[in-house]
């Protein structure tokens, strides 16, 4: 018999056999009979009004089979693309939510936004036609910046908006706080910009629409981490399709990073065209106009105090945040920078209280959104920064004013000021392993030997803790959430004793079709090569919603494991009749059912088998059939925390920042499969690296045009940009999830910016340096060391 | 216009456009779809291939330029039913792919870099590939990969 392989072991992917191969089928790999090409046309003005658009000429190229604008969309009633969370202002007021037209009515309010959609035979033939459409544009001033947007008289994104100002929220006790800083001892600042950042999956996104006549079924193809959420939302409250009558299908993605959890406009004109054309239209992004149109992240512009006593102990803090929304709320948008954020800038301290305002932005750029860590990466980059800062300024070492402020393993459950109760966790434990892991202890000899190479070596460090496992649906309820965040998942057992798993969740690299059937192996007995896992086709799997959030373990995986109780209890109860015993006496173990106390056993298959071939079943209590579905909703977020380390060497002559080493030691709660769980921290500190060391999505501030538009602009971290990373585990069991698990996705591009930019400060230290915004590029340090140089020369 | 050129070991023929990309033809034409586009800017290296036995990034060629020459896609590495390539199989064993978009590059432009050198060092495997991007990994289990299936590689041959 072949294999159990269960929680713990870390077996090759199930996933790899057909991506080694080139066998996976991502959407721009699928033809459908008689398909045609859309492309859109694109607004080159962040900020204009539509005068006039004249399609004719478009219209009559050969090949061409529609050309499509806002207004032929609003005439046939298409609807706005919805937010899924609503946020509500300090007044009590609910935040400003414009309507957001799949194609643009009336205005344009970014580079990107689009303006006309064009179907032909052919790509070269659609791209053609699109040159001819003549758009009338009044163009109007745009602003780009946060600061600028909220200046009076700034340009205004809507003219019902005032000010550009979509929500000011606010969260924890303001006069708590206020108190806490006329006591202080000292008071550490900072201001602080969080850089914005272009997501980049590899595979640009893509979709495809179809419309069935006979059967009015509408099918959508697309690259997204949540196909049944694209179905409610653009199902409901765009196209109008009864969910029942549209499959939403999200095959292989390549990489998702958040970049592919929103209902975008492509996927409703796509699937709209098909409708109106009755022929499936694929439209596939190219890179360029992926950078204008993906929903970027990030993009903060922040000051925050903290306060504390004589012995650097933390009373209070005050964080000020302006969130850039970009042009239209994005699915999660006003979420990100309020929800996901202000709940945990008490990081792994005890801070008795803290106040956070986030005045969230409306600016002619585009739309912000969710991206890996999503609110998490920033307030840890908020609370590490003040923290080094508050240690540079009272003489404390940085990592002893750490432990002297970290909340202690045993004093959880812990309840912080700002709504969240940490369940588990053990930040004192991290840090201690991370010392040696780092080699602390040698860090001096090194600096050092670098010195008398030219260079400038500096050690940085950062703590962190997330909110993971999106989302407990009555705590999101409360926060703002339009619907539940819960999970599903179907243990399919067939006659042979194999296993097919449904589950809501979306695989796009996180290696769930492995990770899932080591769950079942585990608790089924079922040898891991017979169970296979189904995810991304709302035809298939019952109802799901998706994966972000480092969600897809925690309440997918729980979901599951509900899911194999209910399996076991089925096989005790099909069981118990065979045996003519007790139900109470049946027990199951290691994949056999067997009455206590006897010698009568039988194997899951035997069970398997029996409870499709039934005749003498008592059909009031047992049915036939063998398979099982539950949903599950956590009561609580999971926390996943650690602490990390990064060594960089500055070359003074050319400000360019070399990452040496970087370790990290992470609380991600139980493992299930330790290669994948290594895999993906290394994936997320890698794009932390690129967020403090490379990436910028920069904005020319007075024409609005993205700069950092391409590859070979907007720079991301390449093989030879990086070291190998030492990671380790130390974990603490989540007290609420079945299997103990914290998730894991997100904890790499958590940790490691504060950690980068620690480093690069430590290094700067003899010019005096005390903070140093992202990306910490060679021109950037290139400019602060000559400035500090003359400055000190200056002295 | 028509092109001739022998794909995966097989005589192939195709009509063209004389202004269509390598890429485009592969995928599109000739339904390989192993063969991934990133982007529009020849960075990403997604779409590497083996041009008369060197790797190339397949976007920034034309096809007509294919006319006479030996092309291999990574669809020529292992059969559907056959064992993996050692490469490929060293991907696989060291996690060296998450999403694996960018797989089907790394391994081609791996496999060219271990033509040049048998027994390629961490520091050269990472040069090697710095024009192949990849988003998941952080390239640690990438460089591992490499370097196991060189040393299988060296072994069978």
């Amino acid at each position: 018999m072949l294999p159990v392989i269960g929680i713990g072991s870390s077996p090759k992917r199930k996933e790899d056999a057909r991506f080694v191969r080139g066998r996976g089928t991502y959407v721009a790999d699928i033809k459908r009979p008689n398909m045609l090409t859309g492309v859109f046309l694109r607004s080159e003005h962040a900020h204009a009004i539509i005068k006039s658009i004249d399609v004719s000429a478009a219209m009559a190229q050969p090949g061409v089979h529609g050309v499509y604008t806002g207004e032929d969309m609003k005439a046939d009633n298409v609807g706005g693309l919805p937010v899924g969370w609503g946020i509500t202002g300090k007044d009590g007021e609910p935040m400003k939510e414009p309507p957001h037209p799949p194609i643009a009515l009336g205005k344009v309010r970014y580079v990107g936004d689009a303006v006309a959609f064009i179907v032909a035979e052919t790509d070269e033939q659609a791209r053609a036609a699109a040159e001819l459409i003549e758009v009338d544009y009044e163009v109007l001033p745009a602003v780009v910046g946060l600061v600028d947007a909220l200046k009076p008289g700034a340009p205004a994104v809507y003219d019902e908006v005032e000010n550009n100002l979509c929500c000011d929220w606010h969260l924890g006790d303001g006069s708590a706080v206020e108190a806490a800083f006329q006591n202080a001892a000292h008071v550490a600042s900072i201001e602080l910009v969080n850089n914005r950042l272009i997501g980049n999956p590899l595979e640009p996104r893509a979709a495809i629409g179809e419309f069935e006549f006979a059967t009015g079924q509408y099918t959508l193809w697309t690259t997204s981490q949540f196909p049944h959420v694209v179905r409610l939302l653009m199902g409901e409250m765009v196209l109008h399709i009864p969910q029942h009558k549209l499959r939403v299908v999200a095959p292989d993605v390549g990489g998702g990073f958040g970049v592919k959890q929103f209902h975008y406009a492509e996927e409703a004109v796509v699937t709209w065209a098909a409708g109106k054309l009755g022929r499936p239209v694929k439209w596939v992004c190219q890179r360029s106009e992926g950078f204008v149109s993906d929903a970027h992240g990030r993009d903060h512009v922040t000051e925050a105090e903290l306060a504390l006593d004589e012995d650097g102990k933390f009373l209070a803090m005050r964080v000020k945040t302006l969130a850039n929304m970009g042009a239209y709320l994005s699915t999660f948008g006003p979420n990100i920078p309020t929800n996901l954020y202000a709940p945990l800038l008490s990081g792994v301290y005890v801070i008795p209280s803290i106040y956070c305002e986030v005045k969230c932005v409306f600016t002619n750029t585009v739309p912000v959104d969710a991206y890996r860590g999503a609110g998490r990466p920033e307030a840890t980059f908020v609370v590490e920064r003040l923290v080094d800062m508050a240690a540079r300024e009272m003489g404390i070492d940085k990592i002893e004013i750490r432990r002297r402020n970290m909340i202690e393993r045993e004093a959880y459950p812990y309840q912080t000021p700002m709504l969240v109760e940490y369940d588990s966790g053990d930040p004192r434990g991290c840090l201690e392993r991370a010392e040696v892991l780092a080699d602390v202890a040698g860090f001096e000899e090194r600096r050092l030997e670098a010195a008398s190479r030219g260079k400038y070596l500096g050690l940085g460090i950062s703590t962190y803790v997330e909110a993971c496992g999106l989302a407990p649906s009555r705590m999101a309820g409360q926060l703002g959430a339009r619907g539940g965040l819960y999970e599903s998942a179907t243990v399919r057992v067939h006659p042979s004793g194999a296993v097919t798993v449904l589950i809501g969740t979306h695989n796009h690299g996180q290696g769930h079709e492995t990770t899932f059937a080591q769950i079942v192996s585990e608790h089924l007995g079922v040898p891991f090569e017979d169970i296979s896992v189904v995810f991304g086709d709302t035809d298939r799997v019952q109802f799901g919603m998706g994966t972000y959030g480092s969600r897809s373990l925690v309440v997918g995986g729980a979901a599951l494991a509900k899911a194999n109780d209910k399996v076991i209890l089925k096989g005790r109860k099909i069981a118990a009749h065979q045996f003519e015993a007790a139900l109470d006496d049946v027990i199951f173990e290691k994949g056999e059912f067997s009455v206590a106390g006897t010698d009568k056993k039988k194997s899951f298959v035997e069970i398997a088998g029996a409870a499709y071939v039934p005749f003498d079943y008592p059909l009031e209590t047992l049915e036939p059939g063998l398979e099982e579905q539950a949903f599950y909703d956590p009561i609580n977020f999971t926390y996943p925390g650690g602490a990390h380390f990064a060594e960089v060497e500055i070359d003074p002559e050319t400000g360019i920042v070399a990452l040496k080493r970087y370790s990290a030691v992470d609380d991600v709660g139980t493992i299930i499969n330790p290669m994948i769980v290594e895999g993906q921290l290394q994936g997320g500190i890698a794009q932390g690296i690129g967020q403090a060391l490379f990436e910028h999505g920069v904005y020319d501030q007075t024409s609005g045009q993205l700069l950092a538009g391409s590859f070979m602009d907007y720079c991301m971290p390449r093989a030879d940009n990086l070291p190998n990373f030492a990671i380790e585990p130390h974990s603490t069991t989540c007290t609420h999830t079945p299997m103990g698990v914290k998730g894991c996705g997100e904890c790499g591009t958590i940790g490691s910016p504060a950690a980068i930019i620690s480093a690069v400060v430590d290094a700067l230290k003899p010019f005096g340096v005390s903070h140093v915004d992202m990306p910490a590029t060679p021109n950037h340090i290139w400019n602060i060391i000559r400035n500090s140089s003359a400055r000190i020369a200056a002295e | 216009m028509k092109i001739s050129f022998v794909l995966n070991g097989r005589p192939t023929t195709v009509e063209a456009e004389p202004s269509t990309l390598l890429s485009d033809l592969i995928r599109e034409d000739l339904s390989l779809t192993g063969t991934h586009v990133g982007c529009d800017t020849s960075q990403c290296g997604a779409c590497v291939i083996h041009l008369n036995g060197d790797s190339v990034k397949s976007c920034s060629v034309l096809a007509v330029a294919a006319e006479g020459a030996e092309v291999r896609t990574v669809e020529s590495l292992s059969g559907l039913a056959d064992e993996l390539h050692p490469m490929q199989q060293a991907f696989r064993d060291n996690h060296g792919l998450q999403c694996g978009f960018c797989t089907p590059g790394m391994l081609m432009a791996a496999l060219d870099l271990v033509k040049h050198n048998p027994d390629p060092e961490e520091a050269e495997i990472r040069e090697w590939l710095e024009g192949n991007i990849c988003r998941c990994t952080g390239y640690q289990n990438i460089v591992k990969s490499v370097i196991a299936g060189a040393a299988a590689m060296r072994q069978t041959s």
